[in-house]
């Protein structure tokens, strides 16, 4: 990493880590990323926007939560081992607690028609914002034609055949990598 | 083993198939909760779903709420924590030493042929919750009717949400 983008600013101590990465965590809703990069780029200048582009990428290369394992990476780089555990929980602390209460209003209230039937509705609108995500997702795909039948590979595996995950992962990044592989070397 | 080591172990083992994030995870999570183990039927599946849209914070936080009804609080933070803890240590051993891949060909190649792997899993996410759900033809017609708003329109996912909250409280869904 370039320690040219940070080296002038004072480094954030472990309660500074946690509250912005709280503040991250309560503001997104389905996804807190675009708030991460305000929070990290503009707002408290921990990274440069290079640095977060360079640093997301590698989070959304490996698997896991993306945001998590960027909080991960902030916090090690400011602070070690300590910023590493305490950026992720400044993430999650809040919005647990949220969701819990959530999960005790369910137990609770959640058997109600009233209940049952606006939760129906929030899950209709929910399928469709993933819908939404997944057609952007596959625009921003370039080459296409040589791609998007591997979607269409993982739908067949996954919604229909019903079949294990890690098995149409490991596949289908074999086949999927494979062909960019090949690509990448024409290039 | 016990019901929270089962939890800790299956999800610890999707963690490291989540490319994509969690929201990749839907239909395994389903197969694995609801089809393999029994431990929540199709209605209180969706229900988790929908009760994580619409709070706020990271999209990991469905996985918070399966493990509280499978085994309460414990449940929820061993859930939780197997989904977020194994990759986060691979990223603290591993990001020093990124740069150095960072123009790789294999790098280049599996961020690329990972893309459309996600597209799908997406796909299967949202017709999974639809099956689940037993959506009729009005709870199809909002799918799309919030599909498309949120292509064509700046508009924040947030009133989507709250729009099919109150239609379904008005039982048109």
């Amino acid at each position: 990493m370039t320690a040219a983008g940070t080296e002038n600013q004072s480094r954030p101590d472990l309660r500074a880590l946690f509250l912005g990465f709280s503040s991250v965590g309560l503001s997104g809703f389905g996804g807190v990323l675009p708030f991460a990069r305000r929070m990290l780029v503009d707002e408290r200048k921990w990274m440069t926007a290079e640095e977060f582009n360079t640093q997301l990428g590698f989070c959304q290369f490996l698997p896991g939560p993306n945001v998590i394992n960027l909080s991960v990476i902030v916090g090690k780089r400011q602070r070690g081992v300590a910023g590493a555990i305490v950026a992720p929980l400044g993430l999650l602390a809040g919005p647990l607690a949220i969701v819990l209460l959530l999960a005790l209003l369910y137990d609770r209230f959640g058997s109600l028609p009233l209940a049952q039937s606006m939760l129906r509705g929030i899950a209709a609108a929910g399928s469709g914002l993933l819908f939404a995500m997944a057609w952007r997702m596959g625009m921003a795909i370039r080459d296409k034609p040589l791609f998007l039948p591997f979607s269409l590979l993982t739908v067949t595996a996954i919604a229909w055949l019903r079949w294990p995950m890690p098995l149409v992962m490991v596949a289908g990044l074999l086949l999927s990598g494979g062909v960019a592989w090949w690509r990448l070397g024409r290039q | 083993m016990n019901l929270f080591g089962q939890l800790f172990l299956e999800f610890a083992l999707l963690s490291f198939v989540a490319f994509g994030g969690a929201t990749a995870l839907l239909p395994e999570m389903h197969r694995v909760v609801v089809d393999n183990h029994h431990w929540l039927d199709d209605a209180t599946f969706t229900h988790l779903y929908a009760i994580a849209q619409a709070a706020p914070g990271p999209n990991v936080l469905v996985v918070t709420l399966i493990g509280w009804e499978v085994a309460g609080l414990a449940g929820a933070l061993a859930a939780t924590l197997a989904m977020c803890l194994p990759m986060s240590v691979v990223i603290y051993l591993l990001i020093d030493r990124w740069e150095g891949f960072a123009c790789k060909r294999w790098q280049k190649a599996i961020s690329l042929g990972v893309a459309p792997l996600a597209v799908g899993l997406i796909f299967s996410g949202a017709t999974l919750i639809a099956q689940a759900a037993e959506f009729g033809w009005a709870a199809w017609a909002l799918v799309a009717v919030a599909t498309a708003m949120n292509l064509r329109m700046k508009l924040h996912p947030l009133w989507l949400i709250a729009a099919g909250a109150g239609l379904g409280l008005l039982g048109l869904v």
